[in-house]
C-alpha cells in the first residue's frame, strides 16, 4: 500500500560521506522521515543532483542555508520594474492612501471609527501590505481564488496612485469577472442555506443545483440583499432546474419544514438572516438572554403552512423533484381561523401559541392562505428588523477581516457584546441607505485602512490577535487558512487557467464530491455538520499526492508550469521568478533566488527542477494560507 | 506556542528547524533526541482511551437507568448482568460484560442544545467564544506524546467522531479523522524517494521563510502537520488502520455495520498503542417514535459493537491498559411526548465507563423513581474528565498555559469520580 521510500538509505548514506558524518543520532529509525536539515545537505550530497565540484557544492550549501534563515522583507527589490510596487506598499507612505486615492465616504468612516478603537487600546496598525499580495487577498475574498500571473503582473505593473480602488471596481463591476464573483459567492452562500452535503445524500430533497443556479444568477445581477432574502423565505415552487414551476429558492426551505415541525427552518432563519440564536429556547428558557421559550414557538408558527411535497416519476415510486406549498393550517385544535400549534413547558405544562416576530408584532393568526400568507408576513417583518441589517454587515466584516464584531457571528444579545457596536450599528445603517448593494458594501470594506494592512504584526500590536482570546481590533490583516473551496478553485486556475462557462455544473459536481470526502456529521436531527480540512493530515496528504497536486504539477494542458516552462524568452532566473508570482504574488527574495537558480544549474533536468519548486511552492504554507 | 511543552518531548524535527530558525540547529536537535529517549524510559505510560460518542444525545433512561412501572418509563425491561446492575434488556452481549464496566447515574449537567451540550462533554469548558477549549483526544494525545515516542501515525484517531477539535493546543493535536473502512487517502506519493527529498529541501527553505516573518501560530502549525504526515506516510504502523485484514469471523462478531466496523478498528488502533480512538454512533436524537427506533436500529448495533470491544480487549490482555468510556452530549427527558419520542435533558442521565484499571460492574450514583432528578451528589462532565484523566495516568495539577498568561487546568479542575476506584 505504501511506497517505501529509501529515505532513510539516502540519509544514512548521507550522515555516513557528509559534512556532519559525526553527528550523534539517536533515533535514525524516525529521523528517516523528517524534514530536518539532512534534506538541504542530502540534496546536494547524495547524487539527487549532478555537482560539478566541491566549491559549486559550498556555494550551494551556503545559499540554502542562507535560504533558510532569510527574514528579511520578501518583496523583492531586485527588479526595476517592481520598484514602483515597493514604494507604493512602503510605510513611508501614509498607509490610508496606500493605492486608495479615491473612496466613498463611508470608507473614511469606517478608518475614523477603527482608528479610534487603535487609540483607546493604544495599538499602532501594522504597515500597509505590498500590492502583489494584497491582490492575491483580494482575488481570495472577493472571487474565491488567487489572481493569475496575468492578472497580478497587470495590476503590479499600473501606476495609477488610485490602483487598489480601481481593481475593486474590476473585480466588482466588469464583466469579464461576473462569472467568477457569481460563483464565488454561491459556493458561500450555498453552504450557508443548505450546508455542504445538502443535495448530495440519495434521499435529499434538495435540489443543490436548483439552489446554485437561483444564487449565482442573484449574485450576477447584484440582487439587493433584503430581495434575496425575501425570496428565499417566501419561494414556491418545483426544486429542480428544468421543471415546470421551476425556483430554485425553494432548495433552501424544502429540508427544513415537513420533519419535527419545522424546526430547522426556524432555527435555521432566526441565526442565517436575524443572527438570533433562539435554538435553545425550544426546550426551555434562554440560558443567557432573554428568550424565552414562546418566542421560539411564536417564531416557528410563520412555517406552519409550508410543506415540500415530494413529485414522482409517473407510474413509478422515484421523486423526480419536490415542490414547496403554502396551503391553509387547520391548526393542532382545528380551528383554522385562529390556527394555533401547542407546545409542551419542561414542566409538562402545555402552551399555546400564533405567529409572533421577535419584536413582539403579532399578525393575524388564520391559518387560511386566502386570509395571511404567513411565509410571506414572516419575510415582511425579517426584511423590515434592524437585526436583518446588523447580521449581513457582520457576517460580511468577519468575511474579509477574518473575524466579526461578535464571536460567534450570528448570536447577537446581551449577553454578547459586540467588539465595535458604533461601527456595527454604521454599517448596517448605511447598508439599509445604499439599498442593501453587496457590490457597495463589499467596496467599503476593502478599500478600508484596516483591509490594506499587512498581517505582520509589529511589537506595538502584537497584543491585537483573536487567538488568545481578545477582540479584534484589526491593527493587521488575521492569516486565515483558505476555505476547501478557495483552495480547490486556486489549484483549479493554476491547473486549467481561467475557467469559462461552458462547464459550469460538472466543474461545480467535481468540486462537490471532492470536498464530500473531508465533510463529517454530527449525528443529530439537526443536520450538523463541519468540514474538516485545514490543517490537517488528509489535507496535506491532498497537496502532496492527491489528484489535485498531480494534476497542477504537470506540464501539459493550459497550466502555469507548463506555460513557465515552455516559455521561450524566460531564462531560468524568470521562469523562477515567475513560479513564485504566479504561487504566492510576490518574487522571490535574493537569497531564495539564488539558492533555487543554483539549485535549478545543478540538476540534470531542469523541467523536473521547476516541477519540484512547483510542487513545493504549492505546497508551503504562504500558499495555503490567505495572509 | 500556546502551551508548555514538556521538556525533551520535542520530536519534530521539521518544526525545530524552522522555530530555531537556523539550519544549523540540526546537532543541537540530535542530542534532544537522545535525551528524550533516555526519559522515556524512565516512565512507562501505556495507557489507551476508547471514547464511543453517542451523536445526538442518547436515552440513557431506557439503557442504564431503567425506571420499569414509572410513567416515564418507557416499554423496555430491565435484565441482570453479570456486574452487580441492571440494564436494558435489547442489550444481552453488554449484559455479558457489565462485569467490566460501570454506569455513572448521576450525571447532571445543564447543556441541552446539542453544539453547546457537544462541546461542554467533549472539553469539559462551556463554550466561551474567546477561547476553544481542546477536546478529551488532544488532550489525551498531548500529555500521553512523551510516552510514545515510538508513535508514527497520530495519537488522535477519530472514526467519524464528533469531537471538538484540538482548540487552543493547536492543529498539530487535530484528530486524524478516518472512516470505518480505515482507508487512508493520497498516501502514495507519484515521485521516487530522491525526487520526493529535493522536492521537500525546496519545501522546507519556503516554509521557512515565512515563518522567519512572524506570521503567528497558522504558518507554524502548518509546518508541524507537515511533519506529521510525513512521519505517517513512510511508517510501517500504517498497516493498523488495515481493518481489512481481519477474519470475516472477527467482522461479523463486532457487526458488519459502520459502528461495529469502528470498534474493530479501534481495537486495532489501540493495539499499535494510539492514545486516542474516537468511535461515533449517531441517530439518538429520538424526538419521535423513539422506543422502535431504539429496539431494531440503534442498540443491536451498539450492543455488538461495545460487548466485543470489550470482551476482545480483555482477551488481548488489553484491558488494564484500555479505558472505555460511552456517552454523548446530554440524556433525554423522562417525559414521553407526544411524538412518542424524548426530547433533550441534561438535568440527570449516564455515562457508562470501564476498563484501565477502573471497577466494573456496579453504579455510581442514582437518580429518583421517575428518573427526573438526581438523588444525593451529581457529577459533572469536568469530573467526568478529570476521572478518565486520572484513569489514564495523567497529572490532575497539569494546567496548559494560554498564550495570554491564562492558567487552563487540565479538565477544568473537575472532581475525580471516587467510586470508580478502589
Amino acid at each position: 500500500m505504501v511506497q517505501r521510500w529509501s529515505f532513510s538509505l539516502l540519509k544514512r548514506r548521507n550522515i555516513a560521506t557528509g559534512p556532519r558524518a559525526q553527528r550523534p543520532w539517536s533515533r535514525a529509525a524516525h529521523a528517516s522521515y523528517s524534514l530536518g536539515w539532512f534534506c538541504l545537505s542530502a540534496l546536494l550530497t547524495s547524487g539527487g543532483f549532478h555537482t560539478g565540484s566541491t566549491q559549486v557544492q559550498a556555494a550551494q550549501t551556503q545559499a540554502l542555508v542562507a535560504a533558510t534563515r532569510d527574514s528579511d522583507q520578501v518583496v523583492s527589490i531586485a527588479d526595476g520594474r517592481n520598484a514602483g510596487a515597493v514604494r507604493t506598499g512602503s510605510s513611508r507612505r501614509d498607509h490610508r492612501t496606500a493605492g486608495v486615492a479615491s473612496a466613498p465616504a463611508q470608507v473614511e468612516k469606517i478608518n475614523e471609527y477603527i482608528r479610534r478603537s487603535w487609540a483607546d487600546y493604544n495599538l499602532s496598525p501594522s504597515a500597509p501590505e505590498a500590492d502583489g499580495k494584497w491582490a492575491r487577498r483580494l482575488y481570495l475574498d472577493l472571487l474565491g481564488r488567487i489572481p493569475s500571473l496575468a492578472e497580478l503582473q497587470a495590476f503590479e505593473s499600473s501606476k495609477d496612485a488610485d490602483k487598489r480602488a480601481a481593481l475593486v471596481r474590476q473585480l466588482l463591476h466588469d464583466d469579464e469577472y461576473t462569472l467568477d464573483y457569481a460563483r464565488n459567492w454561491t459556493t458561500i452562500w450555498t453552504n450557508l442555506l443548505i450546508g455542504r452535503t445538502g443535495g448530495t445524500g440519495n434521499n435529499s430533497l434538495i435540489n443543490r443545483e436548483g439552489m446554485q443556479k437561483y444564487l449565482r444568477d442573484s449574485f450576477a445581477r447584484n440582487k439587493p440583499y433584503d430581495t434575496m432574502v425575501h425570496e428565499l423565505l417566501t419561494a414556491t415552487g418545483t426544486s429542480r432546474p428544468g421543471v415546470e414551476g421551476f425556483n430554485g429558492a425553494v432548495n433552501y426551505l424544502v429540508d427544513k419544514v415537513n420533519e419535527e415541525n419545522a424546526t430547522l427552518a426556524t432555527s435555521s432563519v432566526s441565526k442565517l438572516f436575524l443572527g438570533l440564536q433562539i435554538q435553545c429556547t425550544q426546550c426551555h428558557t434562554h440560558p443567557f438572554n432573554d428568550w424565552k421559550q414562546d418566542k421560539y414557538w411564536e417564531f416557528n408558527a410563520f412555517f406552519r403552512q409550508t410543506r415540500a411535497l415530494r413529485r414522482f416519476m409517473s407510474g413509478t415510486d422515484d421523486v423526480t423533484h419536490v415542490e414547496l406549498i403554502d396551503q391553509d393550517y387547520a391548526g393542532e385544535s382545528n380551528n383554522p381561523e385562529k390556527a394555533d400549534l401547542f407546545y409542551e413547558l419542561r414542566n409538562g405544562l402545555v402552551k399555546v401559541a400564533y405567529p409572533v416576530f421577535i419584536d413582539g408584532t403579532a399578525i393575524n393568526p388564520s391559518g387560511y392562505v386566502s386570509d395571511v400568507n404567513r411565509r410571506r408576513e414572516l419575510a415582511r417583518l425579517v426584511v423590515d428588523s434592524p437585526y436583518l441589517d446588523q447580521a449581513i454587515v457582520n457576517r460580511m466584516w468577519s468575511h474579509f477581516f477574518g473575524y466579526g464584531f461578535t464571536k460567534p457571528i450570528d448570536d447577537f444579545g446581551s449577553h454578547n457584546q459586540a467588539s465595535h457596536p458604533e461601527l456595527l450599528t454604521y454599517l448596517a445603517q448605511e447598508f439599509r441607505q445604499a439599498k442593501y448593494d453587496q457590490k457597495q458594501l463589499i467596496e467599503w470594506l476593502v478599500l478600508s485602512e484596516a483591509y490594506q494592512l499587512t498581517s505582520k504584526p509589529t511589537p506595538a500590536n502584537e497584543k491585537d490577535d483573536p487567538l488568545l482570546g481578545v477582540r479584534p481590533q484589526f491593527t493587521r490583516y488575521y492569516i486565515r487558512s483558505m476555505s476547501a473551496e478557495e483552495l480547490y478553485e486556486s489549484m483549479l486556475l493554476v491547473t486549467r487557467g481561467r475557467g469559462d462557462d461552458s462547464n459550469y455544473q460538472s466543474t461545480e459536481d467535481e468540486k462537490s464530491r471532492w470536498l464530500g470526502q473531508f465533510a463529517r456529521e454530527f449525528g443529530t436531527d439537526e443536520g450538523d455538520e463541519s468540514i474538516d480540512f485545514s490543517g490537517t493530515i488528509p489535507q496535506v496528504l491532498m497537496m502532496f499526492n492527491g489528484e489535485i497536486a498531480r494534476a497542477a504539477t504537470r506540464t501539459d494542458g493550459g497550466g502555469v508550469l507548463g506555460q513557465v516552462i515552455n516559455d521561450q524568452k524566460l531564462d531560468a532566473r524568470q521562469k523562477i521568478e515567475r513560479l513564485f508570482e504566479a504561487a504566492l504574488a510576490r518574487k522571490p527574495s535574493k537569497k531564495e533566488a539564488t539558492a533555487f537558480f543554483q539549485l535549478m544549474q545543478a540538476s540534470n533536468n531542469p523541467v523536473e527542477g521547476l516541477e519540484d519548486l512547483w510542487w513545493a511552492l504549492l505546497n508551503s504554507n504562504e500558499f495555503i494560507l490567505n495572509h | 506556542m500556546f502551551f508548555s511543552t514538556p521538556s525533551g518531548m520535542s520530536r519534530r524535527h521539521f518544526v525545530s528547524h524552522l522555530l530555531g530558525a537556523s539550519a544549523l540547529a540540526g546537532a543541537s536537535l540530535a542530542l534532544n533526541h537522545s535525551l528524550a529517549s533516555a526519559a522515556a524510559t524512565l516512565r512507562a505510560n501505556n495507557k489507551r482511551c476508547v471514547l464511543m460518542w453517542m451523536g445526538g444525545g442518547p436515552s440513557t433512561i431506557d439503557l442504564w437507568d431503567m425506571k420499569p412501572g414509572a410513567a416515564t418509563g418507557g416499554p423496555f425491561r430491565p435484565i441482570r448482568t453479570s456486574g452487580d446492575i441492571e440494564i436494558c434488556e435489547h442489550l444481552p452481549l453488554t449484559a455479558r460484560v457489565m462485569d467490566r464496566l460501570s454506569i455513572v447515574r448521576n450525571m447532571s449537567t445543564r447543556e441541552a442544545d446539542h453544539d453547546r451540550g457537544r462541546y461542554y462533554m467533549q472539553t469539559g469548558y462551556v463554550p466561551n467564544p474567546s477561547i476553544q477549549h481542546p477536546s478529551y483526544g488532544s488532550v489525551i494525545a498531548h500529555e500521553l506524546a512523551e510516552y510514545r515516542q515510538g508513535l508514527e501515525i497520530p495519537p488522535f484517531v477519530s472514526i467519524g467522531g464528533a469531537n471538538e477539535g484540538p482548540g487552543f493546543l493547536g492543529l498539530s493535536w487535530a484528530p486524524f479523522n478516518v472512516d470505518s473502512n480505515g482507508r487512508i487517502q493520497n498516501l502514495t506519493s507519484n515521485v521516487d524517494a530522491a525526487r520526493m527529498q529535493r522536492r521537500l529541501a525546496s519545501l522546507q527553505m519556503i516554509e521557512s521563510n515565512f515563518i522567519s516573518e512572524n506570521r503567528g501560530i497558522a504558518a507554524t502549525e502548518h509546518a508541524k502537520v507537515l511533519d506529521k504526515t510525513l512521519q505517517m506516510m513512510t511508517s510501517q504502523q500504517l498497516k493498523a488502520f488495515n481493518v481489512s485484514e481481519e477474519p470475516t469471523d472477527m467482522v461479523e462478531r463486532y457487526g458488519n455495520h459502520n459502528f461495529g466496523r469502528s470498534c474493530l478498528l479501534a481495537r486495532r488502533l489501540v493495539e499499535a498503542n494510539v492514545p486516542f480512538v474516537e468511535v461515533n454512533l449517531g441517530g439518538w436524537d429520538n424526538h419521535d417514535n423513539i422506543f422502535p427506533t431504539l429496539q431494531n436500529e440503534r442498540l443491536p448495533q451498539l450492543d455488538q459493537g461495545l460487548s466485543s470491544l470489550v470482551e476482545d480487549l480483555t482477551q488481548r490482555g488489553l484491558w488494564e491498559d484500555t479505558i472505555v468510556l460511552w456517552m454523548g452530549e446530554f440524556g433525554r427527558t423522562p417525559r414521553i411526548n407526544g411524538g412518542a419520542g424524548r426530547d433533550h435533558w441534561a438535568r440527570c442521565w449516564s455515562v457508562v465507563t470501564g476498563g484501565g484499571g477502573m471497577k466494573g460492574g456496579i453504579a455510581v450514583g442514582q437518580t429518583n423513581d421517575d428518573g427526573t432528578q438526581v438523588d444525593g451528589p451529581s457529577y459533572s462532565s469536568e469530573d467526568l474528565m478529570a476521572t478518565i484523566c486520572q484513569a489514564m495516568g495523567i497529572s490532575l495539577s497539569t494546567t496548559f498555559q494560554s498564550t495570554s498568561g491564562r492558567p487552563m487546568k487540565i479538565a477544568n479542575g473537575g472532581k475525580v469520580i471516587k467510586e470508580l476506584f478502589s
